[in-house]
């Protein structure tokens, strides 16, 4: 199973499905013979294409839009808050090449704000898969919801065997008394190396794959909190609006305290390059996740 | 509908606007401009009841200009589909009378106010129509200064692609941007030519002669495989000459003396004295 089958599959048992690109076709290349007109692509349009995704869910479909992920929510940010947002509409963008997945294409590409945006919509929920099979695993519940939701898609193949999703629910990898990793998305596999590192350090490491950003499982940053003498934010996201901006508000709004270092993209875009290089040069390998962890 | 009854109607349409236009004003210019396509278009044109919204057969119309909802607001208390007393409550956070649409309305589509938008969103239901096999038309009002938008010819540029030939946009060319003319600062002439450029059938008529938009509106689709666009050539403020095609009268807030005296005018008695400040920017 990968993505293009599942959508293939879920399509075809719900008429109400509808498959939209922006002349992006990566991943639903082989849709167009299989879904006929419910496969619409509109060309390089991205506003038009969330527009008319919204009147399609206002009777009754449920689109699933493909661009990439910086034109798909930054080009169409206006049309996303206000078509699908106000009316909180059932939309569904699966957004490509979020965060590092944009390897050298440079910062026009790099969405790295995306979480902070899409969970600034009042009703938009937010889900970051940390491996393709995460990603499967996830996306039947997120469709099937009737709000709108923003999914930063991932191809990536590992042999972590993911527990069963629910929106809402982190995945509780590991508990440890010592730091706690809280990670989303891609670096998730980095993360789960770095614990391994830091366990042979001699530290109790705690691994959180979040999941669903949005809504949040509180309860797990609060156990973590709790359980851990230090929290982790580890994403490929500005630190201002996504995960380290997530925990902070919800320490807050449960009046507790932590100690958490947050490994983000401070106020830059990133060094374009192939990835495991950009990995390398940002800081976001196991070895440098681990290192600085330990260093401070 | 006859045309005296129509003329009938929207003189009374106006009369609402004008009566919004006060304790905090609306959009009263560009809403008077449109008023006679509101009127006609909710007179037995399109195929739409307030009480049978899931009637798979109806028609659809979206205001993407939705500064001018006060013409909507107005017919559909005429056709009975709002209380009349409810308009009083313009304004109030208590209900959502307000100066853009939104679907809390019975028989409101969608909500507008950012401009360039319900193109697109017209363009998902007539391809929901499409994807159903029905013959549903969509009709989308745009503004002229909404042209400018980028979106509205992305969205016709896919529209043409798709040969949505069930998908209608009336441009009110009422001639004004907010507050400058059209053509006195992004000009869209030859307005008609643009749109066939663009894959569309252009017919162009007066937004205030019944029977052309009889006759326009009778003809749709202009072309089997192509979205079809009326550009209806209005006036901003039109029935009410001391607002007449003024920059300066898009967005009004009059007193409650200059409202009756504005209704006098609209009624062809002497013409209203205005003294309240105009406003130039909203």
């Amino acid at each position: 199973m990968n993505y293009q089958e599942l959508i293939k599959q879920t399509a075809l048992a719900d008429e109400r499905i509808v498959v939209m690109t922006a002349e992006n076709r990566a991943v639903v290349r082989e849709l167009p013979p299989v879904l006929g007109p419910r496969f619409i692509d509109v060309g390089i349009a991205e506003q038009t294409m969330i527009g008319t995704a919204a009147g399609l869910a206002l009777r009754g479909r449920i689109p699933i839009c493909h661009a990439l992920a910086p034109f798909l929510i930054y080009r169409a940010y206006e049309f996303v808050r206000t078509d699908v947002g106000i009316a909180h509409l059932p939309v569904k963008l699966s957004s490509w090449i979020a965060g590092f997945l944009s390897d050298g294409n440079g910062p026009t590409h790099q969405a790295i704000e995306d979480v902070a945006l899409m969970r600034g919509i009042p009703g938009m929920t937010v889900f970051c898969p940390a491996d393709e099979a995460d990603m499967l695993a996830m996306l039947p519940a997120i469709w099937a919801s009737p709000d709108p939701a923003y999914v930063r898609l991932i191809v990536r193949k590992t042999d972590f065997q993911h527990a069963p999703f629910q929106i809402g629910k982190a995945e509780v990898v590991s508990k440890g008394a010592d730091v706690t990793l809280l990670v989303y998305g891609y670096l998730f596999e980095e993360a789960r190396r770095a614990a391994k590192i830091l366990e042979g350090n001699g530290l109790s490491v705690g691994l959180v794959n979040m999941r669903s950003l949005k809504p949040v499982d509180e309860q797990a940053i609060l156990d973590a909190a709790a359980g851990s003498k230090r929290l982790v934010t580890i994403e490929d996201h500005l630190l201002t609006g996504g995960l380290y901006s997530i925990v902070a508000e919800t320490l807050l709004r449960h009046r507790q305290t932590a100690d958490v270092l947050p490994l983000a993209l401070r106020e830059k875009w990133f060094k374009p390059g192939r990835l495991p290089e950009v990995l390398e040069y940002e800081g976001f390998t196991p070895e440098k996740i681990a290192a600085a962890i330990l260093r401070a | 509908m006859h045309i005296n009854e129509l003329k009938a109607r929207a003189l009374r349409v106006r009369e609402h606007i004008l009566h919004l236009s006060t304790d905090g004003g609306c959009f009263t210019g560009a809403s008077l401009s449109c008023t006679d396509l509101i009127v006609f278009l909710y007179s037995g044109f399109l195929r739409v009841h307030r009480d049978r919204l899931d009637d798979p057969d109806r028609d659809f119309l979206l205001l993407s200009k939705g500064h001018d909802v006060p013409a909507l607001y107005g017919t559909f208390a005429e056709i009975g589909w709002i209380e009349k007393e409810r308009l009083q409550n313009h304004l109030s956070p208590q209900d959502s009378i307000y100066w853009h649409p939104n679907r809390n309305i019975p028989g409101i589509e969608f909500h507008s106010g950012s401009l360039g938008h319900l193109p697109a969103v017209g363009l998902g239901i007539a391809m929901d129509n499409k994807l159903r096999g029905k013959e549903n038309r969509v009709i989308v009002i745009t503004g002229d200064g909404e042209l400018d938008e980028g979106s509205v010819w992305e969205t016709l540029l896919v529209a043409s692609a798709y040969k949505m030939n069930n998908l209608t946009i009336v441009v009110d060319r009422n001639h004004f941007q907010a507050n400058i003319r059209t053509e006195d600062l992004i000009p869209l002439e030859p307005l008609a030519a643009k749109f066939e450029a663009f894959g569309c059938a252009v017919a162009r008529i007066d937004g205030h002669d019944f029977m052309q938009m009889q006759e326009a509106f009778g003809r749709l689709p202009f072309h089997p495989e192509k979205p079809s666009v009326i550009i209806a050539d209005t006036m901003r403020g039109k029935g009410v000459p001391s607002i007449e095609a003024r920059a300066d009268r898009w967005f009004c807030n009059f007193t409650h003396d200059e409202v009756d005296a504005l209704v006098r005018e609209l009624h062809g008695e002497a013409q209203a004295d205005l003294t309240s400040e105009t406003l130039t920017v909203r």
